[in-house]
């Protein structure tokens, strides 16, 4: 059975056919899970908005270089590495096992540089004296926020490296279908979305004022 | 189902010319926005570009990088909706005692 045609199965989508979404039951279950996730970030974003503006004394550390410059690559990477996710499902659906795994490693040491080149970053805060709890330029919670933020989404991005991973090598095994490669490209994609939002309001909204 | 070999056949839409384009447009308005935060623009203003700027990128992933503008409308009216409301009943609860922050910066500067 090839094909699952919902149309021939129950007459129309409207008598109840077996497949509503005309998906398979991952890719729902992981539309679901984003769609629980987005909100967890939704909510700590505007958490964070909320933070800054009840503070007085917010401060506004990035230099446009190197930190903002710096987030704007970071930007760069995550974009590349979701087109060669692109890339990888569609070999993955043409059955070109051996491209795909290529495209998914790519993502994948995409996913690598940009947690290290984060994490090289978040060490210069730390040599600055910015921990989660101390901020020498302001506000403590500047800290709190900064890093609950960029550490939830660094544990997505290593979560999904991870995740990527697996499914390379079961995919080169075939143990896994083209589906569950698509449907790890759709939490890659995800990873990327949120990041459209914390780069603006993190980094550019916080882009130092003086000269 | 359960095999692998089901999978085979699907047809995938969307070409690689399509993506190349989406990613392209995706590193141009990351650009803007970027050379926003270097004009350093007043923050009420840089705000509003910067979400929209990011709204539209959003959009774009989800539409043809994650696939749905190629799925069954349901999926969309499925997912979408739910999520909109669901941000909608979050700002009706953040937005009211937001101002009210703003409204008290302006009386005790």
């Amino acid at each position: 059975m090839a094909e699952l045609d919902i149309d021939t199965i129950a007459g129309t989508a409207w008598d109840g056919g077996v497949a509503p979404f005309a998906t398979n039951t991952k890719k729902l279950g992981m539309w679901l899970f984003l769609l629980s996730d987005s909100l967890t970030f939704s909510t700590a974003i505007l958490a964070y908005a909320y933070v800054r503006l009840s503070s007085t004394n917010w401060p506004r550390p990035f230099e446009f270089k190197p930190a903002v410059l710096n987030a704007t690559f970071l930007t760069f990477i995550l974009l590349s590495s979701s087109l060669t996710m692109v890339m990888a499902v569609a070999a993955a659906h043409r059955s070109e096992v051996r491209k795909a795994v290529i495209y998914i490693l790519l993502t994948a040491v995409g996913g690598i540089l940009f947690v290290v080149l984060h994490l090289m970053e978040w060490f210069r805060l730390f040599a600055d004296g910015f921990t989660p709890w101390s901020n020498p330029k302001g506000d403590p919670l500047f800290g709190g926020t900064f890093f609950g933020l960029t550490g939830l989404h660094m544990l997505h991005v290593s979560i999904g490296v991870i995740y990527l991973c697996i499914i390379a090598f079961g995919f080169g095994k075939r143990k896994f279908n083209a589906d569950h490669v698509e449907v790890s490209g759709l939490y890659w994609h995800f990873v990327d979305l949120v990041w459209m939002f914390i780069f603006p309001m993190v980094y550019l909204m916080s882009v130092s004022l003086k000269g | 189902m359960s095999t692998h070999e089901a999978a085979v056949e699907t047809h995938q839409p969307g070409s690689k010319k399509l993506f190349m384009w989406v990613w392209f447009w995706l590193l141009i308005l990351t650009g803007v926005e970027t050379l926003l935060a270097y004009f350093k623009l007043e923050p009420l203003l840089m705000l509003t570009i910067l979400v929209g700027l990011s709204l539209i990128k959003a959009a774009l992933i989800v539409a043809y990088f994650m696939h749905l503008r190629f799925e069954k409308i349901g999926l969309f009216l499925f997912i979408v909706p739910s999520l909109v409301f669901c941000l909608v009943m979050i700002l009706i609860f953040v937005f009211p005692d937001s101002l009210r922050i703003v409204a008290l910066h302006n009386i005790h500067p």
